[in-house]
């Protein structure tokens, strides 16, 4: 895969070592409620078809390949973005429900809303007095 | 009696001296301290003819961001609302690290930077911003007679 467009200006690599390359964390916002959990990140310059979620067992990887189109002459002269990929990695608790997650994507923020599974919705115990 | 065991917020205090190092060490700053950590980070490259900027400001409304460009020094101001729940609401904030608020950023731009030739566009939470540069500082291969 040849990115000539990444951010960094590097020249097109394989996507094995890209892996290997120096990845940024995407500041995140969690939010909980009593029927799951919200999610935001800031990934800004990931199109919608370079991002990518999995859910592998309990752990949710959340990875996005930035792609900028720009000059081709265009010399690179203070860069405080100094990679083209994301990637940032969660451990879930097994009370939520990782086959319902559901994704937005818009304008470089992505939500994430992840429910709670249905026995570990909040249930109020009655307190009774003897 | 815990504040002594744990001191306030020790990752705060890291970065507060990474900062100081950085400054400390940063050869020639620029006067509007063009820093590392800020919000939104800024690239800048240059082509011959056009200088690009790339604002890294996801989850904006274009239509709320200001670009001025006043002589020579090109500003970029914005706010982003909070994605977090209001206090009454019963929900509970685990990580809050995405910025929030009012930004402003101000990059100084060269001498041929050309004031009519700025175009902007706003595209998966990136701000491009194109500044044309003048004419008579552009490359130009005198021929010998």
């Amino acid at each position: 895969m040849s990115q000539s467009n990444a951010v960094t200006n590097q020249d097109a690599r394989g996507d094995v070592t890209d892996r290997n390359a120096i990845q940024l964390t995407p500041p995140v916002d969690v939010v909980e409620d009593n029927t799951g959990i919200t999610l935001y990140a800031d990934m800004p310059g990931v199109p919608k078809d370079q991002l990518n979620l999995n859910v592998e067992g309990d752990v949710l990887s959340i990875e996005g390949t930035v792609s900028i189109a720009m000059p081709k002459a265009m010399q690179s002269s203070h860069a405080e973005v100094n990679s083209s990929h994301y990637r940032r990695v969660f451990t879930l608790s097994k009370e939520l429900d990782p086959s319902k997650i559901s994704a937005e994507f818009a304008q470089g923020v992505l939500k994430l809303r992840i429910p709670k599974a249905d026995h570990a919705q909040p249930r109020r115990i009655e307190v009774r007095a003897n | 009696m815990y504040g002594s065991l744990f001191p306030r917020d020790v990752l705060a205090e890291l970065s507060r001296l990474q900062s100081e190092v950085q400054r400390a060490f940063d050869i020639s700053p620029s006067i509007r301290g063009l820093g590392r950590g800020g919000f939104p980070a800024v690239n800048v490259g240059a082509t011959p003819e056009t200088l690009e900027l790339y604002v890294f400001a996801p989850g904006l409304d274009p239509a709320t961001v200001e670009v001025n460009l006043d002589r020579g020094a090109l500003s970029i101001a914005g706010s982003r609302k909070t994605e977090l729940p209001a206090p009454e609401q019963k929900a509970s904030v685990h990580i809050n690290e995405r910025f929030q608020g009012k930004f402003r950023r101000v990059v100084s731009l060269p001498d041929d930077a050309d004031p009519n030739g700025v175009s902007a566009t706003y595209r998966d939470g990136i701000l491009h911003i194109q500044v044309k540069r003048r004419e008579q500082s552009q490359p130009r291969r005198i021929t010998i007679q």
